[in-house]
């Protein structure tokens, strides 16, 4: 190829004074996957997402879920998503932004969701993690942990975690942690 | 070394192969003097990675023959790193790879200008990319390479029928190593597979449930990352955990090893929680140079068409005994990042609505309900709601004033088609040109400059 090189170069002395084009913003692969994603999102109503920095930025956003049935009824959860450049290749990173007293989800916001880590895959997409998410609140679990103490109450006494659940979401103490109000 | 007498040999046995025609030469092969001062003068080759493998590169390709050189790399040299990045010493811990790894192999090969960078590769433009005639990457990471995969297919152009054109093409020569095993490839944008054509040749890393490490850590590995991940949140909520910071390794350490200790399990180490948490995978350094020695060489042979390139994707195997092969990976006709897309031409009247009508009827779209985007800007999205809402009012718009008046570009759309009534969702790349705008290149005669 060096005598295209070659030309060029010559090219590239001739336009050296010419104005280069403006800047422009690369858009990876995972970028567009992503926008495939979002214009194809279906949510169910009690569900919605919102983009903190507008329209052109959808690797960063947060999903609100408001559960209809089970212990967290009335409650409203928002999720951070933050998904990476080489997404589906990897999973978004979501984290609970909203303090909350589940056996799956630890104070810090970390969530025990198997399609978020082990069980990731690049058919997989962003619908597919909320309704995950959704069925974290109608169906919590006592087997996969993060919060062990919210865990063991759920195994044993069904009846003082849904007492709990219910004060911890109008905003008040379960053993040693507040929670603020979320319903 | 004693430049004067290393000189001469060097480039006799070059010569050889730049000076004879052969049999087995590439397409184009012009053989002779003129041909080696012209690589020297004209070829100029971007080294991306001044690690392990981009040390290796950087020495391969001086001593081919190469002058014009350039190197980037954003990391600073470790302690860790001199036990196979060889150009580096003791002296160096703390300076850049780039400047380090340039000024040495400047002193060591005579007439070879290297010129380093120490920077992120995100923070060049990309008329700084598209200087190089070639670009060879010698990275650890999958984003890295997918990154400079979407710079250097940018700048490939298509004719109208679909051909690339020549002078567009940026052939990237790519390189990978782990432990024993490692791969080299050749890409060449618009004729051979991109990186992002073939990416599931790289598996996804293997990630740990968080409640395995919260609950039932059973290895060393579950005890860094419940550190890491984790505890780090918990006791140091608010500040972002800094890999390259050695405090914070340092404490991620010693909380695994509570952790170990708790549980019984061995196997915590400084180096393996360095290794855990940054994802490095083991390197070898004889690895490095087998891989790196196949890229150079099939540096020399794209820019001097001495022999044939390999096509197009070689693995080296020496886990047990040792094994290559090359494999012949082919492109995705439809890739949104090499291929040609679908030509659209345009009045530049044609607002985004009359567009989006299009794509519909258009033969070989049949596209439905598309969603628009133009280089990183959302023109239109079909869903949710909130983002209809805010980009409703550009469909009256015309789409030439919605791209910046630029006369041809790429756009992509995401919508459903139909097949044989059966509806599914699809993304596709579209060449849009507009009819009649001054700087628009005659589409029928571009493919024969
Ligand atoms: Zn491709």
């Amino acid at each position: 190829m060096i005598r295209l090189f070659k030309v060029k170069e010559k090219q590239r002395e001739l336009a050296e004074s010419a104005v280069g084009g403006a800047p422009v913003k690369k858009q990876t692969a995972g970028e567009l996957r992503l926008n495939k994603d979002i214009s194809e999102l279906n949510l169910p109503k009690t569900c919605s997402i919102t983009f903190p920095n507008g329209k052109d930025d959808l690797m960063n956003f947060e999903v609100s879920i408001r559960p209809d049935e089970g212990y967290y009824t009335g409650g409203t959860f928002v999720f951070t998503f933050q998904v990476s450049p080489i997404y589906p290749h990897e999973a978004p990173k979501v984290k609970c932004k909203t303090k909350v007293y589940h056996p799956n989800i630890d104070l810090e916001g970390n969530v025990c969701l198997n399609i978020l880590r082990e069980d990731w895959k690049p058919v997989l997409n962003i619908n597919t993690i909320i309704y995950g998410l959704f069925h974290l609140f109608t169906q919590p679990n006592h087997e996969d942990p993060l919060n062990h103490e919210a865990a063991a109450v759920l195994r044993d006494n069904p009846k003082l975690f849904d007492s709990n659940v219910r004060r911890a979401m109008s905003g008040g103490y379960v053993g040693q942690t507040f929670f603020p109000r979320c319903v | 070394m004693a430049d004067t007498e290393s000189q001469p040999s060097r480039s006799r046995d070059l010569d050889k192969l730049l000076l004879r025609p052969g049999n087995l030469v590439g397409p184009n092969f012009e053989p002779g003097p003129q041909l080696r001062a012209d690589l020297q003068e004209y070829a100029r080759v971007l080294v991306v990675g001044a690690g392990g493998l981009g040390c290796e590169l950087l020495k391969d390709l001086a001593l081919s023959g190469f002058k014009n050189l350039e190197v980037i790399d954003m990391d600073r040299i470790e302690v860790s790193n001199l036990n196979r990045q060889f150009l580096f010493r003791l002296q160096d811990v703390g300076k850049p790879k780039a400047d380090v790894a340039a000024k040495r192999v400047m002193e060591r090969v005579s007439g070879v200008n290297i010129i380093p960078h120490f920077s992120r590769i995100e923070d060049k433009d990309l008329d700084f990319y598209n200087d190089f005639n070639i670009i060879a990457l010698g990275l650890d990471s999958i984003e890295a390479r997918s990154y400079i995969n979407a710079v250097a297919c940018s700048f490939l152009e298509y004719d109208s029928d679909d051909n690339p054109r020549e002078e567009t093409i940026k052939p990237m020569v790519d390189g990978g190593t782990e432990g024993f095993k490692g791969h080299a490839r050749v890409i060449i944008p618009g004729v051979t597979p991109c990186f992002e054509c073939t990416i599931w040749l790289f598996p996804p890393q293997e990630k740990f449930p968080l409640c395995t490490l919260a609950e039932t850590p059973r290895t060393a590995a579950h005890c860094i990352e419940y550190a890491h991940l984790i505890k780090w949140d918990e006791v140091r909520s608010g500040k972002t955990f800094d890999p390259d910071d050695p405090e914070h390794m340092k404490w991620v350490y010693e909380e695994a090893v509570k952790r170990a200790e708790l549980f019984g399990i061995p196997g915590v180490t400084y180096s393996l929680t360095q290794g855990v948490v940054k994802n490095i995978i083991p390197a070898i350094a004889s690895t490095n140079a087998i891989i790196s020695a196949a890229c150079a060489l099939e540096t020399l042979k794209i820019a001097s068409g001495c022999s044939k390139t390999l096509s197009n994707y070689l693995t080296y195997n020496g886990v047990e005994g040792l094994h290559t092969k090359v494999t012949e990976f082919v492109k995705d006709k439809d890739c949104l990042v090499c291929g040609p897309g679908v030509l659209i031409e345009l009045d530049p009247s044609t607002t985004l609505q009359k567009f989006i009508n299009l794509l519909e009827d258009h033969p070989k779209l049949l596209l439905s309900k598309a969603s628009v985007t133009h280089r990183g800007n959302n023109l239109y999205m079909q869903a949710p709601p909130v983002l209809e809402e805010m980009t409703r009012s550009n469909l009256s718009l015309p789409l030439f004033g919605l791209m910046g008046k630029i006369p041809m570009d790429i756009v992509h759309v995401t919508g459903t088609t139909r097949k044989n009534d059966k509806k599914t969702s699809s993304l596709r790349k579209l060449r849009v040109v507009f009819k009649g705008v001054d700087g628009v290149i005659d589409m029928d005669t571009a493919g024969g400059a």
